[in-house]
């Protein structure tokens, strides 16, 4: 196995102390074990499995991971830990299992993001890219806007957050419209990440 | 994290999301200490969720205003966002959104530089083409002051009226170069007109698709712009214009216009 491209990331306004890691795979081989580690609520894999086709961006995930986090600090988590909150965090619902049927791991999953959030000092960058590194296995590529461009599925992402009607033009098209769509949708799901469970 | 401006109900600063390279603008609506607590809690939470969601839903319709980052509209969550006025960790410091920055210059600003710059041509030379190069400054003013009807037409047509419109709640998009209004700007320079109008402080907005609630939407930006901007207020007219163009239905709401004129922007004598 190759070491994994782990990215270890500090969010604005989260304590310092709370890194994240970010790594991203293709070609999952081993989902159907991952899931079932998450099912049986093996400690050692408390990790937010997502799959990857159901995020646009860096920003996209990164802002559930801030949401979660922010949630977590406040003692408001609605799931069992940090983790699998993250999941949630990404869904527009209030329904716990219904996101994770749509965000997180499935035993069909391909590509593959995981997120593991510095909760103790234990949890170190070494000692999650040495964990995953053993676990997964998968090709470890760069967590970055171009790598996900390619992975992400916009019909399923739209439909997930019922923003079917939202215009985004097809990617030939010239002069920026593309851009101008995507950052729409993306701006679209941010909205509703930010504002789950508002009522 | 820099405080911009401060109003009576919230505390606007200039801050970042996620990643230092991703400005941010974020609102804090401080808890008010002369309230009770527990009516104190349900209106920050109303009136901040009641902001995000018409953001929210204008980010949607393709309406031009800053999306919504991130909420919190629990009064007393603990977050290091909220540790700005004691400088500490902030317990209770108040409800926040985290909203997408706009780089520009509020179209206030954006106006009165260019009265400066008109005034400072027509001084500095006295010959017969200070009328054609008058006229062909106040082409761009006009059409700056087109899009800004167009903009709150826009707004309208998707549901909402705005509570509040006025030209500092307008922000001119920059682009490129000058995209930030820092930037320094020397007295009969030409000031920049090109650029999206951004529409910004929903505070007070709410969904309405009433022509009563419209109108007096264009009202208080009428009787704001003539205030703030009495030279230019003759050309106020182009605003009208700009929004009669860009929906269907703003025919009878610049009808009621007239009336809102004739008896003030409150429809009732009581309160």
């Amino acid at each position: 196995m190759s070491p994994p491209l782990l990215d270890t990331i500090h969010l604005s306004h989260l304590p310092p102390s709370m890194p994240v890691h970010v790594a991203l795979y293709r070609d999952v081989q081993n989902a159907p074990y991952l899931r079932q580690q998450l099912m049986s609520a093996n400690a050692d894999f408390e990790y937010a499995f997502i799959d990857a086709s159901t995020v646009l961006s860096r920003t996209h995930l990164l802002s559930a991971v801030f949401r979660a986090v922010n949630d977590y600090m406040n003692g408001r988590l609605k799931s069992r830990n940090v983790h699998s909150e993250i999941v949630f965090s990404l869904s527009p619902a209030t329904n716990i299992a219904e996101s994770f049927r749509k965000f997180g791991i499935t035993d069909a999953t391909k590509d593959l993001l995981v997120v593991k959030v510095s909760v103790t000092p234990e949890i170190t960058h070494e000692s999650v890219a040495a964990h995953l590194g053993q676990h997964v296995e998968g090709t470890p590529v760069p967590f970055d806007d171009e790598t996900l461009s390619t992975i992400s599925d916009i019909a399923k992402i739209k439909k997930a957050y019922k923003l079917g009607a939202l215009n985004t033009a097809p990617p030939n098209q010239a002069n920026g419209t593309h851009d101008a769509g995507m950052r729409r949708l993306e701006l679209s799901v941010l909205g509703a990440i930010a504002l789950r469970g508002a009522t | 994290m820099t405080l911009i401006t401060q109003g009576a109900e919230a505390h606007l600063y200039k801050t970042t999301f996620l990643s230092p390279s991703i400005p941010a603008a974020l609102k804090i609506r401080p808890s008010k200490p002369y309230r009770h607590p527990i009516l104190d809690r349900r209106l920050t939470r109303q009136r901040v969720l009641q902001e995000a969601r018409c953001l929210a839903r204008l980010v949607r319709e393709g309406v031009n205003v800053p999306g919504v980052l991130g909420v919190d509209w629990d009064l007393n969550s603990v977050h290091s966002l909220k540790g700005v006025e004691k400088g500490e960790k902030g317990v209770g410091a108040g409800a926040w959104i985290l909203m997408e920055w706009i780089p520009g210059c509020v179209v206030r600003v954006v106006i009165s530089r260019w009265e400066k710059y008109l005034s400072s041509r027509s001084h500095s030379q006295g010959n017969g083409s200070v009328q054609a190069e008058k006229e062909e400054e106040e082409a761009k003013i006009l059409a700056l002051l087109r899009r800004v009807g167009a903009a709150v037409g826009i707004l309208h047509k998707a549901g909402v009226v705005h509570g509040d419109l006025t030209t500092s709640n307008l922000i001119l998009r920059g682009t490129g170069a000058d995209a930030d209004a820092e930037e320094e700007w020397k007295d009969g320079q030409e000031p920049n007109l090109e650029g999206d109008v951004v529409l910004i402080d929903f505070g007070l907005a709410s969904q309405s698709i009433q022509d009563e609630d419209r109108a007096v939407d264009l009202y208080v930006l009428e009787r704001a712009f003539g205030s703030t901007h009495p030279r230019t207020e003759p050309l106020f007219g182009e605003v009208l214009e700009g929004y009669r163009a860009s929906y269907r239905g703003s025919g009878s709401v610049l009808k009621r216009l007239e009336d809102v004129r004739m008896r003030g922007r409150k429809r009732s004598m009581l309160g």
